[in-house]
């Protein structure tokens, strides 16, 4: 089996760049043996994968490599599409996230999820993020819902361009704006866990730099799972990647490694342009 | 013959002959639609040069009299807001939480869903005179309502479901799943989604379609004879239990007397009927409107 082994990625220390001695790093996620079906199509096989709290791991691959299918089996986002089904273990903190009573509410409250297009409500900028803010209960009073709404637009570095207008449509924000309201939406929530799919794919380099700056301020209170299609991207945000190819994950290893001096051919040849 | 021609404005019997042909269509397809527009323009000149100069303050706000001079359209007016607003009250919550479960809850795949949605779609179909005798027979017979308005609206919102159904479906559907998995993402039930969610960006289809079932409704004489309504109410309805009368039957009564007074006040009254129609239609195409710029958004 090509998957480095759990207990090797325990022993690497992680790669902080500069700042204060690094945090210790417990397991987060822990997925053993899953298999992931699109109705009799199998999307992902015998995944083996464990991931460390606030930490970037970057998934890579090409497109179909089952790595955005894989990111939402770890929010049960597939949930909601009819025929899909899911066999091994996905444990986060410990727990069993597909046993039996598990309210999906409370995982996705848990754990949070950016999409590839940027997709706000078609709402004010305010009224985005108090919406789960409200639906959750998670404001006793209207201060505090403001409250909570301001430091969340302040965690996802949008606060200052959007202050004077929180009542506006969030339609009217650009693109990488609106992307960064989602951020923000989702981190209103207080989630552990922030899954990325390609949340910069369709914004322009200056757009996308900031987003990258926002990721590498949130590892220090989230952990955060990012799906990208661009290598460079990865190894600028990433302390970890996992490469998947034909719904296999080939090889997960510290970002550098993965980009320097990778185990297998096939990461290689990737990481390199020669295929994929 | 091996060369064409060069010279393009030399006859060809051929070609000349298939524009002939292609100019003939062109003016066949103008006369069918000339045809329409005067069919529409003969009925609007004649009704109003029968019922303008009845048309008055007076014929607005009087209620139904023997004699034709001072005889109003107001019971009639008021029996029509009344039956239609309670009749939208009634079709608005039933159509859209039918169309919710089938949409959102129900199994799109499943055979029995596909059975219902056909069934559906011929309800839509179904002649009003039929949910006239169904309303006889359920509401003013069964359920001891009456000839009440509440009876005529129940009756007239049977009439408008399918068409509300159907056109609620339609509206959810252009519900971006963006938004419901940006919505499920942030830890919201399915009901919660679709309550603070897709409803409000499906709201304007809806209610389009509502107002277009309800100006098919509003026009509706045959269901609200069936159920009795034809019996002369002078008055406007005052309460759900109130009997009642509506447009299209006072125009009925009138048209149904010889005399030329008659005449001019059913003329007045389809002027007012057409009035109302034109109002709920041009509410009906503003939220169109307002949904495609949503749209575009």
């Amino acid at each position: 089996m090509s998957v480095v082994s759990r207990g090797e990625i325990r022993l690497s220390a992680p790669v902080v760049r500069g700042g204060p001695p690094a945090p210790p790093h417990p397991t987060k996620i822990d997925v053993h043996d899953m298999n992931f079906f699109y109705g009799d199509k199998r999307a992902l096989e015998d995944i083996n994968i464990c991931m460390q709290s606030n930490l970037v791991t970057a998934f890579i691959g090409p497109s179909g490599c089952g790595k955005s299918t894989f990111l939402r089996t770890l929010n049960r986002m597939n949930d909601i599409i009819p025929g899909t089904r899911v066999e091994g273990r996905t444990h986060i903190d410990g727990q069993d996230i597909y046993a039996e009573g598990v309210d999906v509410v409370q995982l996705r409250r848990k754990v949070g999820m950016v999409f590839q297009k940027s997709n706000p409500f078609p709402k004010s900028i305010f009224e985005n993020v108090a919406y789960g803010l409200r639906i959750n209960n998670m404001a006793r009073s209207k201060a505090e819902l403001g409250e909570r709404v301001e430091e969340s637009l302040r965690a996802a570095a949008i606060w200052e361009e959007v202050k004077d207008r929180l009542h506006e449509s969030a339609l009217a924000l650009s693109g990488g704006q609106q992307q960064r309201l989602c951020i923000a939406r989702a981190l209103a929530i207080r989630p552990e866990v922030l899954l990325m799919d390609e949340p910069a794919s369709a914004l322009d380099p200056i757009a996308t730099q900031r987003i990258e700056e926002l990721i590498y301020d949130l590892k220090k209170n989230y952990t955060i799972i990012i799906v990208t299609h661009n290598m460079q991207q990865a190894a600028r945000v990433s302390d970890f990647t996992a490469f998947f190819w034909l719904g296999r994950l080939i090889e997960f290893d510290r970002t550098e490694k993965m980009f320097t001096a990778p185990t297998e051919k096939l990461t290689e040849d990737y990481v390199t342009g020669r295929c994929g | 013959m091996d060369a064409v021609s060069t010279d393009f404005r030399a006859p060809d019997l051929g070609t000349r002959r298939r524009h002939v042909v292609d100019r003939g269509f062109e003016l066949m397809a103008l006369g069918a639609l000339l045809l329409a527009l005067a069919a529409l323009a003969v009925l609007v000149v004649d009704v109003l040069s029968d019922g303008a100069g009845r048309l008055n303050w007076q014929f607005m706000t009087d209620m139904a009299s023997r004699r034709a001079s001072s005889a109003g359209i107001y019971h009639a007016l008021a029996g029509s807001v009344f039956v239609i607003a309670l009749t939208g009250a009634l079709a608005l919550p039933i159509g859209v939480a039918a169309a919710i479960y089938l949409e959102e809850y129900g199994s799109a795949r499943s055979k029995l869903s596909r059975l219902i949605e056909i069934n559906i779609s011929n309800l839509a179909a179904v002649p009003s005179i039929i949910y006239g005798l169904l309303g006889l027979g359920l509401f003013v017979r069964t359920l001891s309502m009456d000839r009440s308005v509440l009876a005529g609206a129940s009756t007239l919102a049977l009439l408008a479901l399918p068409v509300v159904i159907l056109s609620t479906r339609e509206a959810l559907r252009t519900v971006p799943k963006s938004i419901r998995e940006g919505s499920y993402a942030l830890g919201a039930t399915k009901w919660q989604t679709i309550w603070f969610q897709v409803l409000p960006i499906a709201m304007p289809g809806i209610l389009t379609g509502l107002i277009l079932s309800l100006s098919r409704a509003i026009g509706e004489t045959a269901p609200l004879i069936t159920i009795g309504a034809l019996t002369y109410v002078p008055f406007a309805p005052d309460g759900i239990w109130s009997a009642f009368t509506v447009l299209p039957i006072q125009i009925f009564n009138w048209v149904s007397r010889p005399q030329a007074e008659f005449q001019e006040n059913a003329a007045a009254g389809i002027i007012v009927l057409l009035g109302l129609l034109l109002i709920m239609n041009a509410a009906a195409i503003f939220l169109r409107d307002r949904f495609q710029q949503q749209g575009r958004g």
